[in-house]
């Protein structure tokens, strides 16, 4: 099966294989020249491997953008204690879908990253902590680091060249708040996926409470192709400060909804309308969200900028994950912004008074204004509420839960008046 | 060795079968070489509760009050942490579910493309309310979060099985597909 909408301007760096069923196994991955970079990576030292990584600029795809090689090279190098790396396989924002394609299409992909990765940082066991409702990719990760053992690219004296890799796949539970890093090492360790207070930082202290670097599925996916090509290569594409290639996921109100993959100076508002096809016929879009549920909703006028970290960021959002939401004039904006937040609200952890409080709060006001019950004082009790969510947490979800109502209210606050004043909505059914 | 996964994924077999036994035993013959295999791949033996639990799911379909003492003994924790931990996860069941768990995605991309018809077409199909098992045993249908597979909505899981593109006139063919 052809993936679903592939297009010709595309960057086909990750998702080459997309749809390719025999890049899934082994054999037919190392056919299409898999493994290639393992074996260049061995031959250099660790810390070659780092400075390469460095010099591409790749910085994370699992929302933050911070620069990898970066990361890397805050891992001790002494010995004294056991190195980690974990993979961040928990792929949960609303609107994120890459790493599931990504692990399903060409799962030896993102383990050669590991591999690399691991050998980088010095680690000699590496867990991949995936979501536990994936269960389809779960299955197809399994047999591939399976047969990576078998071929001994995993385990003692990985191919002669007296390195040796563990690598266990640690399924999730269900809970997004597992995501977050510190979230996630908490629960790796048998704990509730409660976030920690940073510094400790987990190249200091993370997993079992030893050094450990965190990275996102996508990030070590791109790994063997800098690895294999060079960091100038990979800065073929992008920006100066975001280089490289992006799998951005679409969804929403899109004729051809899916994931797309281009050079990170790409214009954003050619790839709703041009890759995506805007939305179905007859229909008109009202709001963006270019990356994930997390980062601040944007008008169609604000689309036309690039998608690199700077581009959107200067054009008042967040690149986030990736993960593009497209909401056209049929949808009602606050059913869909209280659905946000009651995700929030729901994922919660708990450990903040302002979150699992202002979470709740968020929500039920917005389901009053919804229900037609709205006051006019709700607008300005929602940005205070906001207001105390943000910057005061231990991690970043209480920040995330205010964005949608804030930014909404700033941008469309004709929806709200409109629910407000008259009960009624200015979706177009 | 008896059961022939990989140490390796041993910590990551989708616990949600069909088939249900909540009386079958935990942790014997296979299960016990598949438990030493877990606590092989962790520093210490609290980081296997999830593995664990998941296993003892797997086995069980659900997590019961003795489940968690076995699985505290185990592990050589309380009781009172392992129920702490395990109802922090939503895929924990701790109350036994029908035979077919169905969740269904109403996240934000799954409910912008018709998530609730979805729900409103499986909980009329199986005469039941949200949450509620069906009388005769066979169907839970429950709402979850993003899926991770927005791009073809309406997501709907039904044990250890995806599917994706769900529209409302499919639920009948879907539950018919079960049996
Ligand atoms: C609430 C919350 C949820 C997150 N969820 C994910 C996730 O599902 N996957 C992911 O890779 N990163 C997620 N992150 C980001 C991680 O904390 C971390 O920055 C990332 O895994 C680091 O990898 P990277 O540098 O390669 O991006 C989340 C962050 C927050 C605050
Ligand atoms: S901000 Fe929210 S999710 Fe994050 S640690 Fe605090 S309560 Fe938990
Ligand atoms: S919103 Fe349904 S899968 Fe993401």
């Amino acid at each position: 099966m052809a993936y679903p909408h592939a297009h010709p301007r595309e960057v086909r760096l990750l998702s080459k294989y997309f749809g390719d069923e025999d890049a899934i196994g082994i054999e037919g991955w190392a056919e299409r020249g898999g493994y290639v970079a393992l074996e260049k990576a061995l031959e250099m030292g660790p810390d070659e491997v780092t400075e390469v990584v460095k010099e591409s600029g790749l910085r994370g795809r699992g929302g933050a953008g911070f620069p990898a090689g970066l990361k890397w090279s805050f891992m001790p190098k002494d010995g004294k204690r056991p190195n980690y790396l974990a993979c961040n396989a928990d792929e949960s924002e609303p609107g994120t879908f890459k790493d599931r394609e990504i692990m399903r299409w060409t799962p030896h992909q993102m383990i050669e990253g590991i591999i690399i990765c691991s050998y980088a940082i010095r680690a000699q066991h590496a867990y991949i902590y995936i979501r536990g409702e994936m269960v389809d990719v779960v299955r197809v990760v399994n047999d591939a680091v399976v047969e990576a053992y078998r071929k001994g690219y995993l385990g003692e004296n990985i191919l002669g060249s007296g390195y040796d890799l563990e690598l266990t796949v640690h399924l999730g539970a269900g809970a997004y708040i597992a995501g977050e890093e510190t979230g996630l090492l908490s629960s790796l360790e048998g704990r509730r996926a409660e976030p920690k207070v940073k510094p400790p930082f987990p190249a200091q202290r993370g997993a079992f409470g030893m050094p450990t670097t965190v990275n996102n599925v996508e990030t070590l996916a791109a790994v063997p192709h800098i690895v294999e090509n060079g960091a100038d290569w990979y800065r073929q594409w992008g920006t100066e400060k975001s280089p490289g290639t992006k799998l951005f996921s679409c969804c929403g109100h899109l004729q051809r909804p899916g994931n797309y993959e281009v050079s990170l100076d790409f214009n954003l508002k050619e790839l709703v309308y041009d890759l995506c096809g805007g939305p179905p016929e007859g229909r008109q879009l009202r709001a963006v969200i270019p990356g994930g549920s997390s980062v601040p909703l944007m008008t169609v006028d604000e689309i036309d900028c690039d998608v690199s970290y700077e581009g959107i960021e200067a054009a008042g959002s967040l690149q986030g994950s990736g993960g593009l939401i497209a909401i056209d004039d049929s949808a009602c904006l606050l059913r869909s912004i209280r659905k946000m937040v009651d995700f929030y609200a729901h994922e919660s952890c708990g450990q903040c008074t302002n979150c699992r409080e202002g979470t709740v709060w968020l929500a039920n006001i917005l389901r009053r204004i919804e229900r037609g019950d709205g006051r006019e004082e709700d607008l300005p009790l929602l940005l205070d509420v906001g207001a105390n969510m943000a910057g005061r947490t231990i991690c970043p979800l209480s920040d995330s839960a205010a964005v949608p109502v804030v930014s909404g209210i700033q941008k469309f606050e004709e929806e709200f008046v409109a629910h407000i004043k008259d009960g009624t909505c200015t979706a177009v059914r | 060795m008896s059961d022939g996964l990989h140490p390796a994924v041993v910590s990551a077999q989708p616990s949600q079968r069909d088939e249900k036994n909540p009386d079958a035993p935990l942790f014997e013959g296979e299960y016990q070489d598949r438990l030493e295999k877990i606590l092989s791949r962790y520093p210490f033996k609290r980081a296997a509760l999830l593995p664990v639990l998941n296993m003892a799911q797997q086995v069980r379909g659900w997590i019961s009050p003795d489940t968690i003492k076995r699985v505290a003994e185990i592990l050589e924790l309380s009781p009172a942490y392992v129920r702490s931990v395990a109802s922090f996860y939503t895929m924990f069941q701790l109350r036994p579910a029908g035979k077919y768990l169905i969740q269904v995605c109403t996240g934000i991309g799954c409910d912008l493309c018709g998530a609730e018809d979805v729900v409103e077409g499986l909980l009329k199909a199986t005469g039941t309310r949200i949450g509620e098992t069906s009388a005769d045993g066979k169907y839970t249908v429950v709402e979850v979060e993003c899926l991770a597979g927005c791009g073809f909505p309406t997501m709907v899981q039904i044990n250890d099985r995806m599917y994706e593109n769900v529209k409302a006139e499919d639920v009948e063919g879907l539950l018919k597909e079960l049996d």
